[in-house]
């Protein structure tokens, strides 16, 4: 056993390598079970530094859980999860590392600046990130809005702003574009990958395989399982498919 | 905890319905009283000055439970989880806010009635006033506890009568609790309102100030008691 984990170590330590610099997140068979059932089931993977990496996989596959992991929320069974360093969970990652939940977790009675104030004091920042995070996620004009009239895709803008507002080196982001129209798709993946050119690492999930385009690497999960864990081209070139998609279905139906 | 208290108060000035129902509706139910024992004044003043501080109890028990519930269920709470905020600032945060409005409140409402329905308090006002904030933070704490039990807001509303009714039938207000029933008087006594009840009683007859200062002891007892309750149940992990 112990031998077994040296080996996934080094696995990782040539995987980090490769990806130039430390990981950002190393995962080492992590197994979540909720309600008796097996949500995840021995995931080991790493998340290189600056990079933008995909968490894609139908609803139910268990992405959620996987991240509220790593932001240290989730009750795990066994494994290890390690984050810029550290145990996931670890007081001082709360600086470090932010998290948007699927549905916009922002005070909805409140305006858009008292909500970023208030998180922006509980992590020692000053006013003037506000107003950066509110550009940074085009919200300009809205600050004194109540987030409660906003439209779908401004909420969730409004709980990415909370979360960039802290400058954090690790964004882990829960469906930030479900609902959102084509161009502020666009404009939001451009947004992150501003954010990776500056050094951050994003984890960003999503269920629409035609995002998975804009991540430097991808993680498939199915039922709680990895089925692929590599770069969008060489999952093209390894199922033969030139459609993402077509490639998602290849992997299900070989495994 | 200021960040939260400050958020909280907030939160509130933005519900102007919700502020004018917390402020408006106690001294009304005060008048309301004072006019439905127009011929027995002496009830009025038993029980009226006694309410000015068990208002406060009841508000901000359902308050609580709804905003909490609400932290809960939108997924500010789990994001809260993961910044750097302690459970003790957070509980701390809504206590400071929730004591600020309960000393508003109670000093609206014994203006009120002290102003102008005549009410007879022997002892001083300010007393009264503390131990209402004092039953406002216990409404605050027992809220935020068994807020933990409901999944709807449905359910925390029905948390009122299944856990404020029984403590103001039981509490002394309506009957004395020396001619209750042996079995009712061992239950009244185990339940945190009586002695809220207990202590506002004696500061508004006048007297027995170790009385006031004894009861005043075990209603913050029970507060903290219930906070680090409550506190258990704001899990940074969870399944």
């Amino acid at each position: 056993m112990l031998q077994a984990t040296a080996k996934i170590t080094d696995a990782f330590l040539d995987h980090a390598a490769y990806l130039g610099g430390m990981p950002a997140v190393v995962v080492e068979d992590l197994r979540v079970v909720r309600g008796g059932n097996v949500v995840l089931t021995g995931l080991s993977f790493a998340v290189g530094s600056g990079s933008v990496t995909g968490l894609l996989g139908p609803s139910g596959s268990g992405k959620s859980t996987l991240m509220r992991a790593l932001v240290g929320v989730q009750i795990v069974a066994g494994g290890r999860v390690e984050v810029l360093g550290l145990p996931a969970g670890a007081a001082a990652l709360r600086r470090r590392v932010a998290y948007t939940t699927q549905a916009p977790s922002v005070y909805g009675d409140l305006t858009l600046r008292e909500n970023l104030r208030y998180f922006a004091r509980l992590l020692g920042r000053g006013r003037d990130g506000v107003e950066r995070a509110i550009a940074m996620v085009g919200l300009d004009g809205l600050g004194d809005r109540q987030v409660r009239t906003f439209s779908g895709g401004q909420l969730s803008r409004a709980s990415l702003a909370s979360a960039v507002l802290g400058e954090p080196e690790l964004l882990v982001l829960d469906e930030p574009t479900v609902g959102l129209d084509p161009v502020l798709r666009r404009d939001l993946w451009a947004t992150f990958r501003d954010l990776a050119s500056a050094g951050i690492t994003l984890l960003v999930s999503s269920h629409v395989m035609d995002e998975a385009d804009r991540c430097d690497r991808l993680l498939l999960l199915r039922e709680g399982h990895l089925l692929a864990d590599e770069t969008p081209g060489s999952l093209r070139a390894r199922t033969r498919c030139d459609r993402l998609d077509d490639a998602f279905l290849a992997l299900v139906e070989a495994a | 905890m200021t960040a939260t208290a400050v958020r909280v108060l907030q939160q509130l000035r933005r519900d102007p319905r919700t502020l004018a129902l917390l402020l408006l509706v106690p001294p009304l139910l005060i008048t309301l009283f004072r006019y439905l024992f127009d011929a027995q004044p002496q009830v009025f003043d038993r029980v009226g000055g006694p309410m000015v501080g068990i208002f406060p109890f009841t508000t901000m028990f359902i308050v609580t439970s709804i905003a909490m519930l609400r932290e809960r269920t939108t997924g500010t709470l789990e994001r809260l989880m993961t910044l750097p905020i302690t459970k003790l600032d957070l509980l701390l945060g809504y206590g400071i806010a929730f004591a600020a409005m309960a000393a508003l409140q109670a000093s609206i409402t014994s203006a009120v009635a002290l102003g102008l329905l005549g009410l007879d308090v022997k002892g001083p006002v300010w007393v009264v006033v503390v131990l209402a904030v004092l039953n406002a933070v216990l409404g605050m704490a027992i809220g935020l506890f068994t807020s933990a039990f409901a999944r709807t807001e449905f359910q925390a509303v029905q948390f009122v009568p299944a856990v404020v009714f029984p403590q103001i039938l039981l509490c002394g207000l309506i009957v004395p609790r020396e001619h209750m029933l042996t079995v009712l008087r061992w239950i009244s006594a185990v339940l945190p309102l009586t002695w809220a009840y207990d202590g506002l009683a004696h500061a508004v007859a006048g007297g027995n100030g170790g009385r006031v200062v004894r009861d005043a002891c075990i209603v913050i007892a029970v507060t903290m008691l219930a906070l680090a309750l409550g506190a258990t149940t704001l899990r940074r992990r969870t399944g």
